[in-house]
């Protein structure tokens, strides 16, 4: 590797993580002044304009707060549960793209950490490994509510997996490749002309019941309502991460809203577009390209390219805060047979329809 | 030093603690942790052999999903029984284990002994696969090919499995009341 490629790489894990970063306390403003504009009251709003600054007031409450454990759990298992949790939650977005391609004295960079050959498998699997923080937490606080959270979780997460690999496997096969960066890139294409709007070849489009079916099985896999039964406040009291205080729960909340950002990301990349322009920034691109205030034409272009994610992955991210606070809890029986009565069999009928239609020739 | 050869050495001690961790561990889930720890270095160990897809498969299906099964049933049934106490087995239980170790122990070592210096050499090097398509076309071509006979043969047999699992279970809380 050049040194110009070694720097790319270290900026392009900079940018992920900053951004994944930040995304925390941006969402604990979003989730308190938006669940308040949904309950029609106020919110915090005394800390800064519109009480902007009380995302920094939790954090600084969460360092300074007495960092203790109860004495009947088992330690060590206590101890790196949290971590478990939120690791592979920032390990997932590696490779989501988040921009096309630049070119830069003429070594072309894709702004994307890894783009392996497995692609979306390797998401699919790291994401797969953050239920054991959950699991940990819930067996070493050595508590009756936090085991049944944890036993909730795993069943979920289990059963919620089957669906989620499957909603995309016809989009694999519209798509031919696993790689994120290609799918990202195919749905730059027009999929028809209605008259002056060219509509793209998004997988929504393509795909309307994979979608469907990978936000559900999202929203359980993110744990986060309708399908917060691990947590169940009013059921478990706080479920797995009862137990814990201070940090220790901080990464617990930053795990979630990681995993929130993840799956927003995973959304967007294959179902709309990824970083594709949004309408209308086409025109705009191509304004600032004739003002000529930057020297490099792609760095313009790859801007507003990671500008459309950004939006995109934002608007995701409300969609989460916005059914969290629309809709009530499952049962837990309800959860079990929507995902394996529903859900899965909807699954195999999508794929056995796509395939037909792909032997057609439709897609 | 090499990259691959640091990789190697990492995720091989974390493999072999891990493995016997498994086995002293007295708690049935902190073993079965451990177990999930192995699981994850073998993993690794795939990945840098270049065979992505089977690691990425590796943690998907056993580390993700098998595992989190094995741990559920243990926290389901027992709580946290100690098990594996060596005290409580007897010297003939001992002995036998000891010598079925050192056969195996034997047996492994021999073999990478006559294996050293042999390099196994199939038809595709890495640069043909990735001509080809990359490790996930090439794999998946194969199986829903050439080897879907045997791929099919093989879900038949997880659904007996399944099919025969749940008529002996049926059949057990039909006769032992309603407590199942």
């Amino acid at each position: 590797m050049t040194s110009l490629e070694v720097t790319l790489m270290f900026v392009k894990i900079g940018i992920v993580l900053l951004g994944l970063l930040v995304t925390v306390p941006i969402m604990l403003f979003v989730e308190r002044r938006g669940s308040a504009l949904i309950q029609n009251r106020l919110g915090p709003n005394r800390m800064g304009p519109f009480g902007l600054f009380q995302a920094a007031c939790d954090v600084i409450k969460f360092i300074f707060k007495e960092d203790r454990a109860p004495g009947h759990v088992n330690k060590f298992y206590y101890t790196i549960a949290p971590w478990i949790a939120v690791i592979p939650a920032f390990m997932t977005f590696a490779v989501i793209p988040f921009a096309g391609s630049l070119t830069i004295d003429g070594t072309e960079t894709h702004f994307q950490i890894a783009n392996l050959d497995v692609g979306v498998l390797y998401c699919f699997s790291v994401a797969s490994l953050g239920v054991y923080g959950i699991i940990m937490a819930g067996w070493s606080s050595n508590n009756k509510y936090s085991l049944l959270g944890a036993l909730r979780s795993s069943a979920q997460m289990i059963s919620y997996e089957l669906t989620l690999g499957l909603s995309i496997i016809g989009l694999m096969m519209v798509f031919q490749s696993v790689k994120l960066g290609d799918i990202a890139a195919a749905q730059g294409e027009t999929l028809m002309q209605l008259g002056p709007v060219s509509i793209p070849k998004w997988g929504v489009f393509i795909q309307p019941v994979g979608f469907i079916l990978f936000l559900v099985s999202m929203f359980a896999e993110t744990n986060r309502l309708p399908f917060d039964l691990p947590e169940g406040e009013s059921e478990l009291i706080a479920g797995y991460h009862l137990e814990y205080g201070s940090m220790r729960f901080a990464l617990f909340m930053m795990a979630e809203f990681v995993n929130m950002a993840v799956a927003s990301g995973l959304i967007t990349t294959l179902f709309f577009g990824g970083w594709q322009l949004l309408p209308g920034f086409a025109t705009l691109v191509h304004l600032i390209q004739g003002m000529g205030l930057l020297q490099n034409d792609g760095l313009v272009l790859v801007l507003f390219q990671g500008m459309s994610f950004v939006i995109k992955l934002a608007f995701w991210m409300w969609f989460f805060v916005w059914v969290r606070w629309t809709l009530p809890r499952f049962r837990f029986d309800q959860l079990m047979n929507f995902g394996w009565k529903v859900l899965f069999p909807l699954g195999l009928i999508n794929i056995f329809v796509t395939g037909i239609l792909i032997y057609k020739g439709v897609l | 030093m090499d990259f691959g050869l640091l990789a190697f050495s990492i995720f091989s001690t974390i493999a072999i603690l891990g493995s016997i961790m498994v086995i002293l561990k007295k708690s049935p889930v902190a073993a079965a942790f451990s177990l999930v720890l192995v699981f994850f270095a073998f993993a690794g160990l795939y990945a840098l052999m270049g065979a992505h897809l089977v690691a990425a498969l590796q943690i998907l299906v056993y580390t993700g999903a098998i595992m989190v099964l094995f741990v559920f049933v243990i926290m389901l049934l027992s709580q946290d029984e100690p098990v594996n106490d060596l005290k409580e087995s007897s010297g003939l239980f001992k002995g036998v284990s000891v010598l079925g170790i050192l056969g195996l122990m034997g047996l492994l070592i021999r073999a990478v002994l006559t294996a050293r210096g042999m390099v196994p050499t199939g038809t595709l090097t890495d640069e043909k696969i990735v001509s080809m398509g990359g490790n996930v076309r090439l794999i998946s071509e194969g199986i829903f090919t050439d080897h879907v006979f045997h791929f099919e043969l093989t879900s038949f047999l997880l659904l007996g499995a399944v099919v025969s699992t749940v008529a002996l279970a049926k059949r057990k809380a039909v006769s032992g009341g309603s407590k199942a």
